[in-house]
């Protein structure tokens, strides 16, 4: 009864082919990330030490450490965010809890959806024409950091949307129900469920702005700075134009210092990722419904 | 000596009473469509206050509409509009600015039960706290309260601080119930609030309904007609989005009806 038929035997053939086919396609996507790390660890881990990430570069930037661009793209970074974070999550907030589905919240949706096509160079120019001369910025953190702030901004807002839609409509309704007002509703049952979704894609942002190149090289990150930024209106080095730089522009650099500030600058977006793994992971566990 | 039969005509002649209570809603040419679909058409009726006021009819007739409506539900849903009157209390509902002071005074209870994603304590204390009420001892005293009157106290007095959507259906809906009460409402709306729970429980919240009558008015939305019969002072017919007819609980039951459908749903021939 259960005896295996020719076309039994050539469904099985067909399948385990598939099968095989989607393996080695899913193998062939981690290669080159391993190839990349393997490379970078051979052949840049040789010159890392506590020395390389916190004293500054010497001889033409052939020799010495990184500390000024590591600490630059930490003040890029922060700054970025602080820009970003409030206002995203206050229109994510807006879009998806005050907002009816009308023309204007379409038209709202679809610059969203553009600014995040956007290409970074694109960018890069609209922060020179905005930041450093129309509002008289310079080139300095602040115009750097805002112009990555508006690259990032699409990440925010539509993480933090899908965070905010995850929670049921229900117990707003219920909320509602009781007499609540939109606020208190947002506070009390809103928030704090989807703030860990929140939070997640707030990492992601910080990996994302810490590795572009484009929108700062015109905007505030330098060539070569001998010194460490004061305040925001100061320019700064960073770690991926710094990488750019050595790698590129500055002649008889030793082979392995610019796969050492690859290394420095990938592990920075690999632990920031890990995190916001780690912690989604952690409050997947918390779940409340 | 009283004569038994005289005591039961006294009894009888005390209904009449009851319908000269003030009037908590008035209804009047009640219309709601969701965009084109008219979910219910030209109702009008009056609910009266300290009564259990009984829907009945089967699905699609509009009766969770016509909740909706009378909790301003249509502000959710751009696509549900209401018109005509509704009165609560004398005041027009549609023309008032605090819509929020409006749904606070009435509870609500749906057929599937919504734990709020926090511990059973706080679904039950949000609405104190809403209401600026942050007292540990007050609360303490609203939460035990509700949930007794909910029927739910026993079983969940040791663990108050576990989380509300973990319970069971049946738990979850007896907490929705809660819930309603902390609002210590004026009316109480409850949709089929049977349907995720075991008839013992059924019946124990019933009983709780009854006392509650002492408190407020309930509107009583159901598909068991029986419940009706059982609870209900008046009770409404509600059939194809119309309300067919509304009379005492018990002229329905007996027979005196002023449409045939009524008594053809009554006993069961459709529906």
């Amino acid at each position: 009864m259960f005896a295996e038929s020719d076309l039994n035997a050539r469904n099985k053939r067909v399948q385990g082919l598939f099968r095989m086919l989607f393996l080695m396609m899913t193998v062939l996507l981690i290669v080159p990330v391993a190839i990349i790390l393997f490379t970078l660890v051979s052949k840049g881990g040789g010159v890392i030490s506590i020395d390389f990430l916190f004293t500054n570069p010497t001889d033409g930037m052939t020799a010495g450490g990184i500390f000024p661009a590591l600490l630059g793209t930490v003040w890029i970074v922060a700054v970025a965010l602080l820009a970003s974070v409030p206002l995203g999550v206050a229109a994510a907030i807006y879009l998806n809890e005050y907002a009816g589905d009308n023309w204007f919240t379409r038209l709202i949706q679809l610059a969203i959806i553009n600014l995040a096509g956007v290409p970074s160079i694109v960018h890069a120019l609209f922060g020179v024409g905005a930041f450093v001369i129309f509002f008289g910025f310079g080139t300095s953190i602040l115009a750097a950091s805002l112009t990555l702030a508006i690259m990032t901004l699409p990440i925010v807002i539509v993480s933090t949307r899908e965070s905010l839609r995850a929670v049921p409509q229900a117990f707003r309704e219920a909320c509602w129900n009781m007499g609540a007002t939109r606020w208190q509703t947002i506070r009390r049952i809103v928030l704090p469920n989807a703030i860990s979704g929140i939070l997640t894609g707030v990492i992601l942002e910080v990996s994302r702005t810490a590795g572009e190149t484009a929108p700062i090289m015109f905007t505030g990150a330098a060539f070569f700075l001998p010194f460490l930024p004061q305040g925001v209106f100061d320019q700064t080095m960073a770690m991926s134009l710094h990488l750019f730089v050595v790698a590129t522009q500055v002649p008889g650099v030793p082979e392995e210092l610019p796969f050492g500030v690859a290394l420095v600058l990938i592990a920075m977006v690999l632990i920031m990722n890990s995190i916001s793994i780690a912690f989604r992971m952690y409050l997947r566990g918390k779940k409340k419904w | 000596m009283v004569n038994p039969n005289t005591n039961l005509k006294v009894e009888a002649e005390e209904v009449p009473v009851a319908e000269e209570a003030p009037v908590k809603l008035e209804i009047n040419d009640l219309t709601i469509k969701y965009g084109q679909h008219t979910a219910l058409k030209g109702v009008n009726l009056e609910i009266r206050e300290h009564e259990v006021f009984g829907i009945i009819g089967p699905a699609n007739a509009g009766k969770t509409s016509f909740l909706k409506s009378i909790n301003r539900m249509d502000t959710f849903d751009t696509n549900m509009s209401v018109e005509g009157q509704i009165k609560f209390n004398g005041l027009d509902i549609q023309d008032l600015k605090n819509i929020y002071a409006l749904r606070s005074r009435i509870g609500v209870v749906f057929p599937l039960p919504v734990g709020l994603p926090l511990t059973i304590y706080e679904n039950v204390a949000l609405s104190p706290r809403l209401r600026g009420i942050n007292s540990k001892s007050e609360l303490d005293v609203i939460v035990e309260r509700c949930l007794t009157r909910a029927a739910l106290w026993d079983e969940v007095k040791d663990r108050l601080n576990s989380l509300g959507s973990l319970l069971s259906g049946g738990q979850q809906q007896r907490l929705t119930i809660a819930r309603a009460l902390s609002q210590d409402p004026d009316l109480l709306m409850l949709d089929e609030f049977s349907i995720a729970v075991d008839p013992v429980t059924t019946m124990r919240i019933e009983d709780v309904l009854k006392e509650l009558k002492k408190d407020m008015t309930i509107i009583l939305v159901t598909n068991l007609v029986q419940q009706a019969r059982r609870l209900a002072d008046r009770t409404a017919f509600f059939l194809e989005n119309e309300c067919v007819e509304v009379g005492n609980t018990e002229d329905l039951f007996t027979g005196e009806v002023k449409d045939q459908r009524t008594r053809d749903y009554v006993e069961g021939k459709f529906g």
